[in-house]
């Protein structure tokens, strides 16, 4: 009892010395400063014309993803054999498949598992591969040893060569894509994190962390993880283009998904056939996997720009 | 220069290791029992029991692995299971054509992919330098099956200029090498423009410029000989792209070379095809990355000292 008054007068004055260190010591030009920089990207990347357009459609293809499907003007597996291999017109925009499906209802309803693969397998791919390269920057020695050396095999089955593999171990399948377009992630964040750690690593503020006696755990998280962000958001966006064309790569060969599915890549594997008779079969998915991987390549390249002009 | 090579030469032994240990552990990575699943799983008893004896996988993992080893160092990669002939002769029927569909690419994606960079560099910021930048892009972001869909319907059924698939002559090599070399052309163009605009801002760039050595000079003996010392690196990366690239070009045409193997022995569930093929695509990209950095040692006398 006796001493509560005492901790109310310690509260005052600990309140009164926060608020007169805050006064007297941190500028608020710095504090300014920091909103500023979200304004300040945002201002320098909308200059960049191209980038702001792959943005919006980039935007506008998540969008469709998630709710395309409802917006399909036909239902994408129903049969109409009355309307086989039809060429585009006002009722299909798109034209109609071997079967009389509606190809336009099909490529929206084929957005959310091509999108969905594509970005859910870059995310798990990346967020392994960042942790993994974290660790063997910070920590060299034979953690480092064993993720390079592990990058180098993996990276010795170039491109979608080691998806394949991945595939062929697991056997066909969507969710088997997924996890050899992770797997093919992987190795590259792998790298690109260990050099930006690196990069970091030496920089005064971790060695002040350290001095002051932080935890490894927290040194490699709250201090070194923010200062390589920039490299990773760049990295991860350009990534996903070259994860859309692995995973509709693989079902292009038949090892992803359902060739009957409206998957993109499935849906181009099927036009082989009537590549005489419809072109439009070949045309319109051709057309909208190049246009999706167009919109995340040139953001990336927007962001990077923006973010990093010395790495152009 | 001998040490530097001999140096390389010996950083990949341990690599190789490790690849075919990653390549043998292959069949055993299947889920189940892999003689089961090599004989097919309705195969009677008796023939998974052939099977597990003829590839000795009835023996200890270690033992197994050195059997593996000595074979595949005297050319031995076991027997198709499915056209029952030795894997080495199966992939070096197959190889030319592989190899032709490679030499295609190579012919002229990394050229015009430095042509347009270089190009690109030099008059930044005009129109040319953004139309190259737009090819490359757009190079980039064509998956093969998109390109060599779209230029069949095109060139081949519409206009009747190509044979659709195959690979007889020089005419059916046309389309095949354009989707091999559009990926290594835009990805260079990229990187031969940044490297030459890092080179133009060098000194001896500016020294060059100072004592009034003529533009095409300094363009070409100063800027671009040194800019290219990043390109070698990054083509070779590249080839391996081509070597993957040939999986669905050769799928696409119809062309029987490796590509087409691996695709169809993944189907047929032809391990120790599929264990060949994988060893040969690293060995391949191990060995062209090895020659890449030999040459990047002779352009770059720097990197020899390291």
């Amino acid at each position: 009892m006796s001493n509560k008054p005492n901790e109310q007068e310690e509260k005052v004055v600990l309140e009164k010395d926060a608020a007169s260190f805050e006064e007297n010591y941190i500028d608020e030009n710095i504090l300014a400063d920091n909103s500023s920089k979200a304004k300040e990207f945002v201002k320098k990347f909308m200059k960049r014309k191209t980038a702001v357009v792959a943005f919006l459609i980039m935007v506008f293809l998540l969008v469709i993803a998630i709710i395309g499907p409802s917006l399909a003007p036909y239902d994408p597996g129903a049969f109409d054999y009355d309307n086989i291999l039809s060429g585009p017109s006002a009722k299909h925009w798109f034209g109609t498949d071997h079967f009389g499906q509606d190809i336009f209802s099909r490529i929206l309803a084929g957005a959310p598992q091509t999108l969905g693969v594509a970005l859910s397998s870059v995310i798990v791919g990346a967020a392994i591969g960042t942790v993994l390269g974290l660790l063997a920057g910070y920590y060299g020695g034979w953690i480092e040893m064993l993720v390079m050396r592990g990058a180098d095999v993996l990276f010795s089955f170039p491109d979608i060569l080691l998806a394949i593999a991945i595939v062929a171990l697991l056997g066909p399948g969507i969710i088997n894509v997924f996890i050899a377009v992770a797997v093919f992630t992987v190795p590259s964040f792998a790298r690109m994190m260990r050099s930006a750690t690196l990069a970091v690593k030496g920089s005064l503020y971790v060695e002040v962390a350290r001095s002051l006696g932080c935890k490894d755990g927290r040194i490699l998280f709250i201090h070194i993880f923010p200062g390589t962000i920039q490299t990773l958001i760049v990295n991860f966006t350009m990534r996903i283009g070259s994860a859309i064309m692995a995973a509709s790569s693989l079902s292009f060969l038949g090892f992803g998904a359902d060739v009957t599915s409206p998957e993109w890549g499935a849906m181009l594997s099927q036009s082989r056939t009537y590549i005489n008779t419809a072109p439009h079969m070949v045309y319109f998915p051709a057309l909208i996997i190049f246009i999706t991987v167009l919109a995340f390549n040139l953001f990336g390249d927007g962001l990077r720009d923006t973010l990093d002009p010395k790495i152009k | 220069m001998g040490r530097y090579i001999a140096r390389r030469l010996l950083e990949t032994i341990p690599l190789l290791l490790v690849i075919s240990i990653f390549v043998f552990m292959f069949i055993h990575l299947l889920p189940g029992d892999p003689a089961r699943q090599m004989a097919g799983l309705e195969a009677p008893p008796e023939e998974v029991q052939a099977i597990r004896e003829e590839y000795n996988l009835d023996k200890p993992l270690l033992e197994q692995y050195f059997i593996y080893m000595k074979d595949l160092l005297t050319g031995n990669m076991g027997r198709s299971l499915k056209v029952k002939i030795p894997v080495s002769e199966l992939i070096a029927s197959r190889f030319p054509f592989t190899l032709q569909l490679v030499f295609a690419g190579l012919l002229w994606g990394p050229v015009l992919g430095i042509l347009i960079g270089v190009i690109s560099a030099i008059k930044r910021g005009t129109w040319a330098d953004m139309l190259g930048m737009l090819i490359a892009i757009c190079g980039l972001s064509a998956p093969g099956f998109v390109l060599g869909l779209v230029g069949i319907q095109f060139f081949s059924v519409k206009l009747g200029w190509f044979p659709t698939g195959g690979l007889e002559g020089i005419k059916s090599l046309f389309l095949p090498s354009i989707v091999m070399g559009t990926g290594i052309m835009a990805t260079l163009a990229r990187y031969a423009r940044s490297s030459m605009l890092e080179v133009l801002r060098e000194d001896y760039v500016r020294t060059a410029r100072a004592k009034g050595q003529k533009e095409s000079i300094v363009m070409f003996r100063h800027a671009f000989k040194n800019s290219l010392i990043q390109v070698v690196t990054i083509l070779g990366l590249q080839i391996g792209g081509l070597l993957s690239g040939s999986v669905i070009t050769e799928n696409i045409f119809s062309i029987p070379g490796m590509g087409r193997l691996l695709t169809d022995s993944i189907s047929y569930r032809d391990y120790p095809a599929i264990q060949g093929l994988l060893m040969i695509f690293a060995l391949e990209y191990v060995l062209i990355n090895l020659i890449v950095d030999v040459l990047y040692g002779v352009i770059n006398p720097k990197i020899r000292f390291d």
